[in-house]
């Protein structure tokens, strides 16, 4: 099945060689065939995308600049706000709710002149690696459908790796863009934070979260994150820096740049439960980019080991707070109950699934009194010692490399245990704890021909560094 | 800077021989801005609710704070006023659950508030007040039990207005300094004078623009411990404040005495039946779970900035006291004055060349009055004028005053008005002998028995303000009266 791609339809819209609504079209076909076996969406849009299509090809009638994502389809996480559109993060406690405005990332992407088809599939409020933990049911990977795509941005990641949008969004936490994207054979990028708004992400764990691009190719990721990137006022945490344009440099190549592969994520030390072909296609990477002319050497970033540890202190802590807003008072789903104090309970009693509950309880506990520096204090100061171990690499390296998952994509229900699902981050956690950006791109199959994802990590704004080691893989991995 | 032994102190006066109240109070102010702490929607008292909102401070989900700089700006000028050491401050949010709180945490200062370690001196009760913190935060929503009581305990339902949610507050807390409730009510018009000079807010208790919540304990005299203190909410009124917290200390001493003790808890002052009443008890004691907001990042106040801030400060009130004592008022009636707001109006009618003191004295004495403030000061110092060339006796000018304030005519414009002249002495003497030879045995009593002195000048001042219709000076009037008895 042919796969256009965002770059090529944005180029054929606006030279008026397709219209939007063709492409519309063709994609909403791609999803009534297949949709209903994957559950890639919780909403499809079709009314409002076929609305917007035509704007767009007036637009190009008119003479119109229509944007530099014109007529492509995309598909965004249900955690991202759209108004008057039901965004629920797959949970009972927000079922049916729409809201009133749109976040900036949104926003961008309408004025890119992209056409939303449709809201994608999480685990519940993004917390899990599998999509399982919906509360509107799994979604399955279109090139298994006896496996998980991935998790907590599965839906978006089906939607790319079945063709049903040429780019979508999800959020990255602690890897829920760059894991499905592995198990998915798609690029997910989690780009610096501070470079995307986190305004209308529905948070889970602020100082974490940042909201990324799923496409079938690099050029198309590297179009996606231009396009929603950039600072927002109305995120405090927006970096106010200009950044630099990732498309010019894409066929740059890695000549000479350093590539330091992150002994510690490589399966031989305390870190263990590596597949052997996750393994080996890493180093097939390596080896590609090195063939390309870059420098490559292991290196050592040790406290990488703690960063599973820190991590389910600091995002479930952040969470709990997050999640308290959610008391059935004045939004989404309500219980009722005798008093006030009786009705919140019973509304997150009844809205939140298990998974959710463990993280909120998890987190109050890490932040309660006499807990506090125990817990997430000591949390936040090993990610100090993650930031300096990544700074000190950095000075040797222009650029990392790990695998971006322990392993392709398992079976449903393989992982029950939370723990053991805890561990597909990895890989991934190390860079959301030090804000710096990641992206994880399809390299070479592995147990059951399914895709390997390989991860290169840059620095803070290391973003074009990241696209030119992507872009050179991409050309080897054909 | 302590009070003189020789007076009682109130601790002495209110409480049974041995006791001391130790006073704590929390003054949140809400701060004059046009918008929210966090949230562009508008900040403005008496709008229809949920009027003055945005999906920000209604902690929709997706929403991010971003902080309004004039709000820090007025938090650290009011720092400035209480004496504090502005630094860099650090937003917390501080977790619990209530239906008046959108996001279910607050947003406040906790660790680094934004002022630390300042003082009040009082002018009247002359003791220095040693304020702790005053740190910035987010105000709540307001809820409305429906029921029979109004209160949360019968109410079938209830309502909530989010337009306060999200206001700015500084608050103030001073240290357990304070020793009775006139030094608390003292304290409290001090802070509420220096916010509303500052321009950081308008001060208004009873439209819930300053709010005081005061922790109560008491000690034995002498002692340095403290001892179980109980919060005091729900006093709405410097009156309620005394009140509330001469009836704590007293049931504190009465528990003491019964051999019990204070249970530590936050109380409720019903102003009707002008007592405490135990709160709702919390179960779990209050862990908020304090920790810095990830949303938002630390407000480093810049050197040069807080200088700027304080070389541009406007007069506080003790600088504006010290103006009226170096043109002669005492330290009482510059108080007084400068509490009324009334103290440019002195300055301004006295640069206008009318009589200081008689300024002083009118505007200590007879501006108590509502709207005194709007007073023209060129033409109080014109009333003074008059005043001072006889042309208005004091009983006149005081009439004339009134009614300038009242609806701004000049005094000239009022003296005219009411046929208003002082009487010069000549004619004034003329009247006085006409009476003097109209009432022959009285006046005769009055020049041969000086004990019938008192009694029959009130006889003579009396006929002679019936002849000139009150127009007459007294003061000249006696003056005349004892010239002519002792000729």
């Amino acid at each position: 099945m042919s796969k256009p791609t965002a770059t090529d339809i944005a180029a054929q819209v606006r030279s008026g060689e397709r219209t939007a609504v063709e492409v519309l079209e063709e994609h909403l076909a791609v999803i009534s065939a297949r949709e209903p076996e994957i559950h890639a969406f919780n909403v499809v849009i079709e009314t409002e995308a076929r609305a917007r299509a035509a704007t767009i090809d007036s637009q190009v009638v008119a003479g119109e600049d229509p944007g530099p994502l014109a007529g492509v389809p995309v598909a965004l996480k249900d955690n991202m706000c759209t108004t008057g559109i039901p965004t629920t993060c797959s949970s009972k406690i927000l079922e049916g709710w729409k809201p009133p405005y749109n976040g900036t990332a949104v926003e961008k992407l309408y004025a890119a002149g992209a056409v939303v088809v449709g809201k994608t599939n999480l685990d519940e409020f993004a917390m899990g690696s599998s999509t399982e933990n919906s509360a509107f049911g799994p979604t399955l990977n279109p090139l298994d459908i006896t496996c998980v795509p991935g998790g907590s941005s599965g839906g978006s990641a089906a939607a790319v790796a079945a063709g049903f949008a040429a780019l979508s969004f999800g959020s990255d936490t602690g890897g829920s863009i760059r894991q499905p994207a592995a198990l998915t054979g798609t690029v997910g990028l989690k780009p610096s934070y501070g470079t995307v708004s986190r305004y209308g992400l529905i948070a889970f764990a602020s100082s974490l979260d940042q909201i990324g691009p799923f496409a079938n190719t690099v050029a198309d990721a590297a179009a996606g994150f231009e396009a929603v990137s950039g600072h927002d006022p109305r995120d405090s945490t927006s970096i106010p820096e200009q950044l630099r344009p990732v498309t010019p440099h894409l066929s740059d190549g890695v000549d000479g740049m350093r590539v330091g592969i992150i002994t510690e994520l490589m399966g031989e030390g305390q870190l263990q439960g590596f597949e052997p072909e996750v393994i080996a296609q890493t180093r097939a990477a390596a080896d590609a980019l090195a063939a390309a002319g870059a420098e490559v050497a292991e290196v050592s970033v040790p406290s990488v080991v703690y960063g599973l540890t820190a991590y389910y202190l600091i995002a479930p802590s952040e969470a709990s707070s997050n999640l308290a807003r959610y008391d059935g008072v004045r939004y989404g789903n309500r219980v009722t109950g005798v008093n006030t104090a009786a009705m919140n309970t019973a509304t997150r009693t009844a809205g939140f699934g298990a998974e959710v509950k463990r993280r909120i309880m998890l987190g109050t506990y890490a932040l309660s009194a006499g807990y506090y520096d125990a817990f997430y204090g000591k949390a936040q100061r090993v990610r100090t010692l993650i930031i300096n171990d990544f700074a000190r690499a950095y000075e040797d390296f222009d650029v990392l490399l790990s695998p971006t998952s322990p392993c392709v994509a398992f079976p449903f229900g393989a992982k029950s245990d939370p723990m053991t699902m805890y561990l597909n981050d990895t890989c991934t956690i190390p860079s959301n704890l030090s804000g710096q950006p990641a992206i994880s791109v399809p390299f070479g199959t592995g147990d059951r021909g399914l895709p390997v994802g390989v991860q290169i990590l840059a620095p803070m704004l290391g973003e074009v560094e990241l696209f030119k080691v992507a872009a050179v893989l991409e050309g080897a991995n054909q | 800077m302590s009070k003189s032994s020789v007076k009682k102190t109130e601790s002495q006066e209110l409480l049974p021989e041995g006791w001391e109240m130790v006073i704590g109070l929390e003054i949140h102010v809400e701060l004059a801005t046009a918008t929210k702490l966090f949230s562009p929607a508008r900040n403005s008292f008496g709008s229809e609710p949920n009027q003055n909102v945005h999906p920000v401070c209604l902690g929709l989900p997706g929403t991010l704070p971003v902080i309004n700089e004039k709000a820090i700006e007025f938090a650290a000028r009011i720092g400035l006023a209480l004496n504090c050491t502005v630094q860099k401050c650090v937003f917390a949010r501080k977790n619990y659950f209530y239906p008046d709180m959108p996001k279910d945490y607050q947003i406040t200062q906790f660790d680094e508030p934004l002022n630390i370690d300042g003082w009040v001196d009082l002018p009247v009760a002359g003791t220095r007040i040693r304020v702790e913190r005053a740190h910035v935060e987010e105000d709540t929503g307001k809820t409305t039990h429906v029921g029979d009581s109004g209160r949360i305990h019968d109410a079938g339902y209830s309502l909530v207005d989010y337009n306060r949610a999200g206001v700015p507050l500084v608050e103030i807390v001073s240290h357990p300094d304070i020793r009775g409730p006139e030094e608390a009510k003292e304290y409290v018009d001090e802070v509420r004078a220096m916010v509303v000079a500052v321009g950081a807010s308008d001060g208004k208790m009873e439209e819930g623009s300053l709010r005081v919540d005061a922790n109560v304990s008491i000690r034995p005299k002498g002692s340095n411990e403290l001892r179980t203190r109980c919060e005091i909410k729900n006093v709405n009124s410097l009156r309620s404040i005394g009140r509330a917290i001469t009836y704590e200390a007293k049931r504190h001493v009465n528990l003491y005495e019964a051999g019990k003790e204070p249970v530590q808890e936050t109380r409720h002052w019903d102003e009707e039946a002008g007592r405490t009443r135990d709160g709702r008890k919390k179960e779990d004691s209050d862990d908020y779970r304090y920790f810095a907001d990830p949303d938002l990042v630390a407000v480093v106040p810049s050197p040069e900035w807080i200088a700027e801030l304080a070389a541009t400060q406007p007069p506080l009130p003790a600088q504006r006291r010290t103006t009226l004592v170096e043109v002669g008022a005492t330290k009482e009636s510059a108080a007084l004055v400068v509490q009324r707001s009334l103290d440019s109006l002195v300055v301004d009618a006295i640069a206008a060349g009318a009589d200081a003191k008689r300024v002083l004295n009118h505007a200590t004495n007879n501006l108590a009055i509502e709207g005194a403030e709007e007073l023209s000061a060129v033409d109080f110092a014109d009333l003074v004028k008059m005043e001072d060339d006889g042309a208005l006796t004091a009983t006149q000018a005081k009439q004339v005053l009134v009614e300038m304030v009242a609806d701004g005519s000049t005094p000239a414009d009022i003296a005219a008005k009411h046929g208003f002249e002082a009487m010069d002495t000549g004619e004034l003497e003329a009247t006085l002998d006409e009476i003097i030879a109209n009432s022959p045995q009285e006046w005769e009593r009055f020049v041969s028995e000086p004990d019938e002195r008192p009694k029959l000048q009130g006889f003579f001042v009396g006929q002679v303000m019936k002849a000139t219709r009150g127009q007459a000076d007294g003061k000249l009037v006696n003056q005349l009266l004892a010239k002519k008895a002792n000729a």
